[in-house]
């Protein structure tokens, strides 16, 4: 590997990180404050790549899509968690784990039965459907630029809602001892609302985002959700600084696994997660 | 239910399978071997989840590995002495378990469900991308391991009906063996540690040890269904191994009431049953089997043995809780 | 069986046998086709349309084949190969169907195929490419009538050779169908002189090519070789021509590379891919069925379509020649190896080891469409190694 390629590589491994960083944050988020594992998340994954197909063949335009997309979205999360997973703070994680599996069946029947089961691809929006020059032969797609920047985005802004806000400091609080947050006078049953919300926006969002480069198609949260699992026990539950560095570690041994180990890069990422373990079966960055 | 009235049901339940191949319908000889199976995979992870209290999501991975052990070995070594292949699978399972095994039960809650996930998806990987396992499309099995000790042959797997009993036979086998282990010391130690680690932990207990002895044995005997799943039918794929198999079975436990082995055998029967039935009737069965387990949860949590139960209490209690 | 036993079992048994109606008497007059094909899930469209296919075959005769009505028996395969043996089960022995049409999913077929080899079924795969199903695991009763992975490939192979084409980079999806079609290329092509500069595969189903596109950009070679479909297929051509890739290195594929065009953009403008089917082939028959396929579902046909639909043909076939009994099974088979199939992608006839010899078209996309270029290989039979049929 030249250097130049070698560069072009940590390009590559930065931009995937980044990317499965947005599904995974809201993942992290959901388990480690509310305790509650969800399958379903892929699920939302694909809900909101399907909303940017739906809306950006309504509207003409992927932004308008997203802007549409994401209270949509956060409606849609406040709705499941009022119906359904309000119920289950008090049960086993195994019939969490039962409830959001059910609910992807559900999911995937009624996508199948209201969009179809064709492959769909998203349009670029125009003013990002560009590309940089890198080699003489090799470019670099704009709009994947345009995703990493609206990766490190959000990320900055999770930080500042959970460490600088009241919002923030009421979820941390709740994340650290549910009796004392209510014994305050906290709404704790509204702020579960919030999180579980924000979770399935940014699993939504990020299926927004990825749409246009991975095209729309059935199952495609299946993909996404194993990865992000183990994004979250590397990174540690809870933590989303450490969804972001275990992302980026992920994004890394994928992206020179399969150039330099082609034979076991199906595995390696699972091998990364191995060795976490070993080191610190609580994640990188187990928070409290 | 006495006990002497819930044994009856047992023995007349078992009655009833054991008169099962008189249909002479293969169809449903096979589909209730394959819910026997089924049984003792269930039963096998409900020693982790309903009596230990380990949330396991990757059990298909034993599952998987004996079923690939019996095509990979019959591959190579031309048909295999049931007495040879049977321990043969259930050790493989039973070795990947306890390593893997070593990694998990460091880890709690969640934690303990998403790393037994992804360890899953790597055996998944191994059979699916490696030489080793022989490819994504699977792996036939060309001949069912023989019983013959020398010139005796006792039974012939290749015989429909034999192939019948021998599953119900191993799953009443596994049935009565996991009942012994519940009741001895080790099972207490074990239910000791579902309902408080740290208390049997201060009364000197190594829980780590039993835990890891529990997980050992439950891929054991994952690995035994396994076994017969890939004598049964033949044919072997890293499907076996996907996390839908795992949270297959997981359903079975929570469906049939965790923490009680008929239960996890009502809960295989039921699950099975319904997949046919619910497939048979539309193309949109995946709506109705999703709808099915979202009310499961809700509605039924103490899974179907609960029922009578339930309908006692609300006798007694007028309907209210 | 000890009668005793008999009697008291049928006593326990008794009542749910006969609510159920197991072994009920079934309509003698009508021929059973049982449609085990994927309905949900990842290939559910491509099981819709060999459906439809099969289906307006059947109604092109007046909803019968060789005289004797239809009845379907359709089962979702769920394309999950560990279920595939039972549920192919349940239609030979429960439902008792006269054919088995199915699968998408080479896994799934290949399951289903032992079934069929086991229980004397006759088996009609519509699509699953595997070289095995008509090669090392032939079986006198399974026929297919799509393709096997080697055959558009391995035209690629000969065609790209054949150019001039010196050097090429192969990349391919870690699972059978992948490693198989690079291998048929690898053996076309190297056959005329080429060579693999080097071959790369990722695991099934990733998505993330990023990487390689670098890797390719630095090796530079004449040209690229790739298996993926679907959705996969759709993503690598738009990263593709996004790294810059498309207008320096020429990219080749087997033809389902480019069946999703409509979902690259324009990133696909130009691709020539290889396949045994193609638009604007322009023949009566093709227009035909075209023509009746668009009125019928409202739909364009796609290859998935003529391949359910030349399955009916060929059950036809084999069913005319035993005077429409199902039950005579040897003048079935006999039937359809005999047949030459007149097939919307142009007439074919069945190897030895019961897969079509057919034309390999190297087609090109034109304004979203897989535009008919030539025939690259014509009636090009597929080696079926490992088959002693």
């Amino acid at each position: 590997m030249d250097f130049a390629s070698f560069l072009i590589q940590v390009l590559n491994s930065l931009q995937y990180g980044l990317l499965l960083f947005l599904v995974a944050s809201g993942l992290t988020l959901v388990f480690g404050i509310m305790g509650i594992i969800n399958l379903a998340h892929g699920s939302f994954y694909m809900i909101g790549a399907y909303l940017a197909f739906v809306l950006t063949s309504a509207t003409g335009s992927l932004v308008l899509a997203i802007a549409l997309g994401i209270p949509l979205a956060l409606i849609f999360g406040a709705l499941l968690e009022w119906a359904l997973f309000s119920h289950l703070y008090k049960r086993d994680h195994l019939e969490q784990v039962l409830l959001t599996y059910g609910l992807i069946l559900i999911f995937e029947q009624l996508r199948s039965l209201l969009v179809g089961d064709d492959v769909h691809g998203v349009a670029i929006p125009a003013f990002l459907d560009a590309s940089i020059q890198l080699t003489e032969v090799m470019s670099y797609p704009v709009y994947r630029l345009a995703i990493s920047v609206v990766c490190i985005v959000l990320a900055v802004a999770l930080y500042y809602v959970i460490q600088r806000t009241r919002l923030g400091m009421m979820i941390r609080a709740g994340n650290d001892d549910r009796s004392m947050v209510e014994a305050l006078g906290i709404n704790i049953n509204m702020i579960y609302r919030v999180v579980f919300a924000l979770g399935v926006a940014l699993a939504a969002l990020a299926g927004m985002l990825a749409a246009p480069i991975s095209s729309v198609f059935p199952n495609m949260g299946s993909h996404v959700l194993i990865i992000s699992f183990v994004i979250v026990v590397i990174g540690g539950i809870g933590s989303v600084w450490g969804a972001l560095v275990a992302a980026l570690i992920v994004g890394f041994a994928d992206t020179f696994g399969k150039v330099l180990l082609p034979e076991i890069s199906g595995m390696i990422v699972y091998l990364v997660m191995a060795v976490v373990l070993l080191w610190r079966p609580e994640g990188i960055l187990k928070k409290g | 239910m006495n006990v002497n009235a819930s044994l009856i049901v047992k023995l007349i339940a078992v009655a009833a399978i054991a008169c099962v191949p008189i249909s002479g319908e293969s169809f449903y000889v096979e589909l209730v071997a394959k819910m026997l199976l089924m049984a003792i995979f269930a039963m096998s992870l409900d020693l982790l989840v309903g009596f230990t209290g380990l949330v396991s999501f990757g059990h298909a991975a034993y599952f998987g590995i004996a079923a690939y052990s019996v095509a990979l070995f019959t591959a190579k070594f031309g048909q295999m002495s049931l007495w040879v292949m049977l321990p043969a699978a259930i050790l493989l399972s039973a070795a990947a378990a306890l390593v893997i095994g070593i990694f998990v039960i460091r880890t709690k809650g969640i934690y303990f469900i998403m790393v037994t996930l992804a360890f899953a998806q790597m055996a998944y990987f191994v059979f699916h991308d490696t030489p080793l396992g022989g490819g994504s499309d699977g792996v036939y099995v060309d001949a069912r391991p023989t019983a013959a000790i020398g010139s005796w042959v006792p039974f012939d797997l290749d015989n429909e009906l034999h192939m019948f009993y021998f599953v119900l036979v191993m799953m009443l086998l596994v049935y009565l063996f996991l009942h012994r282990v519940l009741q001895s010391p080790f099972g207490r130690v074990l239910m000791g540690i579902k309902s408080n680690e740290h208390r049997m932990q201060s009364l000197g207990y190594f829980t780590f040890g039993y835990k890891l002895a529990a997980f050992t044995l439950a891929g054991a005997l994952g690995g035994v269904a396994g076994f017969l799943y890939a004598v049964l039918f033949g044919f072997v794929t890293p499907e076996l191994l996907s996390w839908h198999e795992s949270g297959n079975v997981l359903l079975m436990v929570i469906l049939g009431g965790m923490g009680n082995l008929a239960g996890a055998v009502l809960g295989a029967f039921a699950f099975e049953a319904m997949r046919e039935f619910f497939a048979d009737i539309t193309k949109y069965w995946q709506l109705l089997m999703g709808g099915v387990i979202v009310a499961l949860v809700l509605f039924l949590p103490g899974g179907l043995t609960a029922i009578p139960g339930r309908i006692k209490r609300a006798l007694q209690g007028g309907g209210a809780k | 069986m000890d009668k005793h036993y008999k009697i008291v079992c049928n006593l326990i048994l008794g009542a749910a046998l006969v609510t159920t109606g197991m072994g009920s008497a079934l309509a003698q007059d009508k021929v059973k086709v049982g449609l085990m094909l994927p309905y949900t899930g990842t290939f559910a469209a491509l099981g819709n349309n060999i459906t439809n296919g099969f289906k307006q075959y059947v109604e092109e005769n007046g909803g019968k084949l060789a005289g004797r009505e239809v009845q379907y028996v359709v089962v979702d395969d769920e394309s999950n190969p560990a279920r595939a043996t039972e549920i192919a089960r349940r239609l030979v022995t429960r439902d008792k169907v006269d054919v088995l049409i199915g699968s998408v999913h080479s896994g799934v077929a290949l399951a289903a195929a032992r079934v069929a080899a086991n229980t004397k079924t006759l088996m009609i795969v519509p699509n699953a490419g595997a070289n095995e199903i008509t090669g090392a695991q032939c079986s006198p009763y399974v026929f297919r009538s799509s393709f096997s992975a080697w055959q558009p490939s391995y035209a690629m192979g000969e065609a790209l050779a054949k150019r001039g084409v010196k050097n090429v980079v192969t990349l391919a999806w870690k699972y059978s169908f992948g490693t198989e079609s690079v291998e048929g290329f690898t053996e076309g092509f190297t056959k005329g002189g080429g060579k693999i500069v080097k071959d790369m595969s990722l695991p099934f189903p990733n998505v993330e090519f990023q990487p390689f596109l670098t890797e390719i950009a630095a090796l530079k070679p004449d040209a690229v070789f790739v298996f993926f479909a679907g959705a996969g297929a759709a993503k690598f051509v738009s990263d593709y021509a996004a790294a810059g890739l498309k207008g320096s290195i020429p990219l080749y594929g087997p033809g389902f590379l480019s069946e999703d065009v409509a979902a690259m953009g324009g990133a696909g403008e130009g691709l020539q891919t290889t396949l045994h089917y193609a638009d604007g082939l322009n023949t009566e028959r093709d227009n035909a069925f075209r023509t009746a396929y668009a009125a019928a579902y409202k739909a364009q046909p796609d290859v998935y379509a003529v391949q359910g639909y030349d399955a009916a043909q060929m059950y036809h076939a084999g069913l005319k020649a035993a005077n429409g009994d199902p039950g005579k099974l040897d003048a079935v088979i006999d039937g359809i190896r005999a047949a030459t199939i007149d097939s919307p992608r142009g007439s074919f006839t069945l190897s030895k080891a019961h897969n079509p010899v057919q034309d390999i078209y190297l087609r090109e996309v034109k304004d979203g469409k897989n535009a008919v270029v030539e025939v690259v290989s014509a009636g090009l039979e597929d080696p079926a190694r490992g088959c002693s049929m």
